[in-house]
């Protein structure tokens, strides 16, 4: 079992009436309510609480991005890996992940996670991402052209970490004449990628694809255990065996010494005004051409204000009722963590523990009780129900370096 | 208007089935003219077709991706568009036709007139998106909502009803997006205009005319003044009461004013 620590980094010290007076938290609510006095207070939080994670002994600190929003302070997933690289010495640095089709210049990420990896002794795991639509909109990159970017950008790191150099990369997205970076990954073949999602298909079925282990942020026991139906049916397609091994899962979980505060600090996750990743008009959030062509006529009438949510919206109440949030002190806490590794067998676990305006000591009392008494619970727990990480089960890092496929479709296993 | 008979055909051009929606007078020596339809595609019968039927051999191609013509998607820019358009009229043997562009058609148009600049009779830009406007910014489709965007078209909100409906439906919100994602693979950057295009426009001879709405929220009017600028022989004419879509808030003063452009025949 993989544990790790993650919190979105929230500006929270925004002033939460103006979003509620321009009716959205996201890409377009005006930058002149970020106050860089506290974004420096708060990002040197962040590295208080990491380096306190380290400390406690987590196997892996979480890192993500997002843009143009109050409810992620990461710009730039890479800066905060550099300074982990450098800072900590033990946990695998996660980056869950950079979103590939934003790079304008994938060669250039390829070089910046090989300098973190050798950093780092070692330390990456580099998720990749497609990055939400108003990430898109943030970037100014073709939201039409998302998966595509996303799948070719992937080709082309992978390529520049493992085909030596100088070679030619001409796609449809990306052409460089030469490629031959002076940075490659001390991991070989390269470092592991773990792709995290939400909600698309089309997503887990080409990290099954691929044999990447999928992260599955903050879904309900029953919709994770849909999401292993398709990546073990397209894994037996590809011919594996799918397991805990190719199976994250990401969790809101506060801990605290005293049950009324663990709620009532749990209730932050829902700072957004109830959203997962802010307010948005619902074309930023899913432009034209970024979400799957067969969501499309249920994504207009809620769009337009005629249907509900297709995500479902769900109240503080029914996400603890439903497992999504977990509260308490770490005996409440490892009881219900339980059950979701028996019922959904991930082999990576990372507990997303403060959000909002969580006060910093309340943070770090969370992150101490999750590193000194939930995870090594977790960890008995994960030996019984022999849940392997990747690292654990000593998973190839994909598909192609597999040597055990028995296809079910001969042609599908390229 | 109602008796005007339109025609359905599907036309290959460029290796691209095109939708073609086609009316008025048959006989040979009757000008034909070509109407280039807005990037929110197009209802299949306006009253400004209608009205335009009544002098002119009138063609309304849907553009590749847009309403009910299949979507190329090796397609990249709105010069393919023109160019895919230019074989329709090829594939169709129309020669010396008049272009009339619409908003995001008045770009189309503008391209196709300065791939060869001599064999069109007429130009009429509305609106023309295409350039980029010296004073203001093209409104942005991507943070605008469908209706909210398809609304400020209109100057006059009960315009808006009388074409769309004051709640349009499902299926059109559907079509708006499909029509979005395709200005998205095409015209995304820079968005709605191109940075050669006022360039290539000087050797067009064709007698162009220029209309706004006094009223355009969507491509600022300033736009007009740089067209006019780049078209050897171009006049400007501006729309009382009227928004961005000319053609379905004033149908007929647009209609007027291309008749009298063109020539009744």
């Amino acid at each position: 079992m993989h544990l790790m620590y993650f919190t979105e980094q929230p500006m929270s010290a925004y002033p939460e009436q103006a979003g509620r007076d321009f009716g959205a938290t996201a890409l377009m609510l005006s930058n002149k309510h970020f106050d860089p006095v506290e974004g420096s207070r708060l990002y040197n939080n962040y590295i208080e609480q990491y380096m306190l994670a380290e400390e406690v002994g987590v196997d892996g600190i979480m890192l993500n991005e997002h843009h143009n929003a109050p409810f992620c302070m990461q710009a730039k997933a890479n800066i905060f890996a550099a300074l982990l690289a450098g800072m900590t010495k033990k946990a695998k640095i996660v980056m869950l992940g950079n979103p590939l089709p934003l790079a304008e210049n994938p060669v250039r990420l390829a070089e910046e996670l090989a300098m973190i990896d050798m950093i780092s002794k070692g330390r990456l795991v580099s998720g990749f991402v497609r990055g939400g639509g108003q990430e898109q909109l943030a970037t100014g990159v073709n939201p039409a052209f998302n998966r595509e970017r996303f799948e070719e950008a992937h080709e082309l790191v992978v390529r520049a970490w493992t085909q030596t150099g100088p070679f030619r990369f001409e796609g449809n997205h990306y052409q460089h004449r030469v490629v031959n970076p002076w940075a490659v990954p001390l991991q070989k073949p390269y470092p592991r990628v773990w792709v995290p999602g939400v909600i698309s298909k089309e997503t887990i079925i080409w990290a099954a694809q691929q044999r990447y282990p999928y992260i599955a942020l903050n879904t309900s026991i029953e919709q994770t255990k849909k999401i292993w139906e398709l990546y073990d049916s397209v894994a037996a397609d590809v011919g594996y065996v799918g397991g805990p091994e190719n199976r994250g899962y990401l969790i809101q979980v506060h801990v605290s010494d005293n049950e009324e505060k663990a709620i009532e600090n749990a209730r932050q996750f829902r700072w957004m005004q109830g959203e997962f990743t802010g307010l948005a008009h619902p074309v930023w959030s899913t432009p034209s051409g970024y979400g799957s062509p067969t969501a499309r006529r249920a994504f207009v009438e809620f769009a337009s204000g005629r249907a509900s949510n297709p995500r479902g919206e769900t109240s503080f109440e029914q996400q603890m009722a439903d497992l999504r949030i977990i509260a308490g002190t770490p005996k409440t806490v490892v009881a219900k963590l339980k059950r979701i590794l028996e019922e959904t067998r991930p082999g990576i676990l990372a507990l997303w523990g403060n959000d909002g305006r969580v006060s910093q000591a309340d943070s770090l009392t969370c992150i101490k009780l999750i590193g000194q008494e939930v995870f090594p619970a977790i960890r008995e727990i994960a030996k019984s129900l022999d849940l392997k990480s990747p690292f654990e089960a000593n998973a190839p890092v994909h598909l192609k370096y597999s040597t055990d496929l028995k296809p079910r479709k001969a042609a599908a296993a390229e | 208007m109602a008796g005007v008979d339109w025609t359905d055909s599907t036309v290959e051009a460029g290796g691209i089935k095109l939708h073609l929606k086609r009316a008025g007078p048959t006989a040979k020596k009757t000008r034909t003219i070509v109407v280039l339809h807005h990037e929110t595609g197009t209802l299949d019968r306006l009253p400004f077709y209608d009205a335009l039927a009544a002098h002119y051999d009138v063609l309304v191609p849907h553009h590749p991706g847009y309403s009910r013509s299949e979507r190329p998607t090796w397609m990249r820019s709105v010069r393919d568009v023109a160019v895919v358009h230019r074989g329709l009229l090829s594939e169709l043997k129309i020669k010396d036709a008049a272009l009339v562009g619409l908003g995001f058609g008045g770009w189309i148009a503008a391209e196709m007139a300065s791939m060869a600049p001599a064999d069109l009779s007429h130009l009429v830009l509305v609106g023309a998106m295409g350039i980029k406007p010296p004073q203001g910014d093209i409104l942005d489709l991507a943070i605008t909502g469908y209706v909210d965007y398809a609304r400020a078209g209109f100057h006059d909100q009960k315009a808006f009803d009388r074409v769309y409906g004051a709640e349009p439906s499902i299926d059109q919100l559907e079509m708006w997006d499909i029509c979005r994602e395709m200005s998205f693979r095409i015209a995304w950057k820079p968005y709605m205009y191109s940075q050669t295009l006022p360039h290539l426009l000087g050797a067009v001879r064709a007698p162009a005319l220029v209309v706004w709405g006094d009223d355009d929220r969507v491509v600022p009017q300033s736009a007009a003044a740089r067209y006019i600028e780049a078209l050897p022989r171009a006049k400007l004419e501006i729309v009382k009461a009227s928004g961005h879509c000319v053609d379905m808030e004033q149908p007929d003063a647009l209609a007027s004013l291309i008749v009298d452009f063109i020539g009744r025949e």
